[in-house]
């Protein structure tokens, strides 16, 4: 475990009001892996993905990416900085075409504004220019150039969680969270997301993952890591993760269920 | 025999006649061709100079407006040529302006009139007290709105929806009030002797006189071309998908690395300039201004502009502007009435064509946008509840 820690969350606690959402968290995801986290519903998944976004700030701890701190840097600057997410309820700009949600996010790399765009400045015109270029490279890689043009919000729901992650990559981010991107796919579209989350992975973007259906995790994690009620209670290789027992009774039920009152 | 609903005193027939209207309309507008879809396809289709020469034809079209023979027809019973400059031209400007605000990057702005007022009252001031040329207060009515803008943006704009819409409101209020209650814009009532432009002599369309409308109408066509190409440019750039981006979901904007608030700052800031050199036009022309020029009802009419014509569609909203200016003028005649069938229009308007007569091809609304943002406050929790729904 030496050095390429990307992403380092230390004793991460996040709680709103009496409720602790995430409790002493400790995390490392190294560079280049693919990182699942798992656990019950509730367990504080997405809450890692909005701390480490700034949608959150934490009650105490430390988020850092690539040895910079997070925690107080505004949200559009953490996505500049190189990290972008997708959202478990999808969260398209649903009136804008395929294209140009992928572009608004290509912009987040952009300089030019007001005076550039009225005078046409050549910046301007570079930053469009390229701008264009990221989103047809992007859509080819997610298979939705056919429909750069449709309004987002048209698409299928399968085409719009691919269309959340050709927005993301556009931000080019160094550590991508999905979030249950295999939500609502069936098996065939499953297997395209793993053969895409692998090319990803191999464009060198980390990618941390939050995923419910198992066969989705065992097939392309390096890593995973299982939270249940705010406290990680296992990581490790998939295989190891799946034969613990801690994690077969927060899945199972262990006597936790009479505790979460359902 | 009251079925729920039905109300109490109308004759059975009426609602049932009401249905089939309702019906009867569904059915002719399923029928009717899409002349929108069409045009914007034709559009697409058509070469590079047969689009500029669509454009060259309207423009030429404005500038032929002020004929006789156009005015017989468009407004038999007012001076065409007055109303084409006010209110008329002064609307599209306003609507075009406004547009920026509410059509591209959805913020409801209920106080537009304000920045209309303040660059009115700049030209006012600086015209009859330091004697400056209208060329020069004309950039200086532009800044002075634009800095108002953003006054009143910068602790205002990270509110949402209904609240910005209050804050808004209040704003206008205030200026208006301040205007009716300091010396120095001569109280309620107000300020005369206004200069015009100078004029060039000899150029008829270039003499700033008091008989004839016509110059002041090419300088408010003038600068609605200026304006409507900047605004065009604006909306095909970063800047302009960055304001799409924000109308949809400001938090989603967020996270794809878009400054929101810088760039709402933005569109206030510009939407507040338009509507300061609107003013000071306005200003030049009249002579002489009162506070009551500038009332609520200003504002709430150039938003209508925007909605009728569909917000965030350029072109929908200069008809917008141009039908919520003319109609009224048009019904002269009826004197009372007109107020009325205006109100008619806009509410069959919003019953059969809710997105405007031309809608956007991003098509939500501002105002339904706003709608949803009222409930915005809590909009980051939305972000954990996903957690909650997970299957």
């Amino acid at each position: 475990m030496t050095g390429g820690a990307l992403l380092q969350l230390a004793g991460l606690t996040v709680s709103f009001g009496g409720v602790v959402a995430l409790s002493e968290l400790d995390l490392k995801v190294q560079e280049g892996q693919v990182f699942s986290l798992i656990g019950p519903n509730g367990a504080g998944k997405t809450t890692v993905f909005n701390v480490v976004t700034g949608v959150y700030q934490p009650s105490s701890g430390s988020v850092s990416l690539g040895g910079k701190r997070l925690n107080g840097v505004k949200r559009y600057q953490i996505t500049r900085l190189g990290v972008a997410r997708t959202f478990q309820n999808l969260r398209l700009f649903q009136n804008m075409s395929v294209a140009e949600n992928v572009m608004v996010a290509a912009d987040a790399h952009h300089r030019s504004s007001v005076a550039g765009a009225v005078l046409g400045l050549p910046r301007q015109r570079h930053e469009e220019h390229d701008g264009r270029a990221t989103t047809t490279d992007l859509l080819g890689l997610v298979g939705l150039s056919s429909v750069a043009e449709e309004a987002a919000g048209n698409l299928s729901y399968g085409d719009q969680r691919r269309l959340e992650i050709a927005r993301a990559l556009a931000t080019r981010p160094t550590l991508l969270l999905l979030d249950e991107p295999a939500a609502g796919m069936n098996p065939s579209e499953k297997r395209d997301l793993q053969d895409l989350v692998r090319v990803i992975a191999r464009r060198g973007v980390t990618v941390l993952l939050i995923e419910h259906d198992m066969s989705v995790v065992m097939a392309i994690s390096d890593r995973v890591a299982v939270l249940d009620f705010g406290r990680k209670i296992a990581e490790g290789p998939p295989a190891a993760v799946q034969r613990n027992p801690d994690v077969i009774a927060a899945y199972l039920g262990g006597g936790a269920d009479a505790a979460r009152g359902q | 025999m009251n079925a729920p609903g039905s109300r109490r005193g109308l004759p059975a027939g009426l609602s049932a006649r009401w249905v089939r209207l309702r019906l009867g309309a569904a059915e002719r507008k399923a029928r009717l061709p899409d002349v929108q879809g069409w045009a914007a396809d034709a559009w697409r289709r058509a070469p590079r100079w047969g689009q500029w020469l669509a454009r060259l034809a309207v423009v030429v079209l404005a500038v032929l407006a002020p004929a006789n023979a156009i005015g017989q027809i468009m407004a038999p019973a007012s001076d065409w040529k007055t109303i084409l400059f006010y209110p008329i031209g002064v609307y599209v400007l306003l609507g075009v302006g406004l547009n920026v605000v509410v059509g591209q990057a959805g913020m409801l702005d209920l106080g537009y009139v304000a920045f209309f007022a303040i660059g009115a009252y700049t030209m006012a001031v600086l015209g009859i007290d330091a004697h400056l040329n209208f060329w020069i207060i004309l950039p200086g009515g532009i800044v002075l709105a634009a800095i108002s803008g953003l006054i009143l943006g910068a602790p205002t704009l990270r509110l949402r929806g209904d609240y910005l819409a209050i804050v808004t409101l209040g704003f206008g209020e205030i200026i208006q009030i301040t205007a009716t209650n300091v010396s120095f814009t001569g109280g309620p009532q107000g300020m005369a002797g206004i200069p015009h432009p100078p004029s060039i002599d000899h150029i008829g369309f270039l003499s700033y006189g008091v008989l004839d409308p016509r110059p002041y109408y090419y300088l408010v066509l003038a600068l609605i071309i200026v304006v409507i190409v900047v605004a065009r440019r604006l909306e095909r750039s970063r800047v302009g998908r960055a304001w799409a981006a924000i109308r949809e979901d400001e938090d989603a904007a967020e996270l794809m690395g878009v400054p929101t608030f810088r760039f709402k700052l933005w569109a206030f800031v510009i939407g507040a300039s338009i509507a300061g050199a609107a003013g000071v036009l306005f200003s030049a022309k009249t002579i002489a201004i009162t506070p009551d020029d500038f009332p609520l009802l200003l504002s709430i009419l150039v938003l209508s502009a925007v909605v009728l014509g569909g917000a965030g569609n350029l072109p929908g909203v200069v008809v917008g502007a141009f039908v919520v200016a003319w109609l009224p003028e048009r019904f002269r005649g009826l004197a009372n009435y007109r107020v009325l069938i205006f109100g008619l229009t806009l509410i069959v308007m919003m019953i059969f064509r809710p997105d405007g007569l031309f809608p956007a091809r991003r098509r939500r609304s501002s105002l339904r946008a706003g709608r949803t943002a009222a409930s915005a406050p809590v909009a980051a929790v939305n972000l954990t509840e996903a957690e909650t729904e997970a299957p």
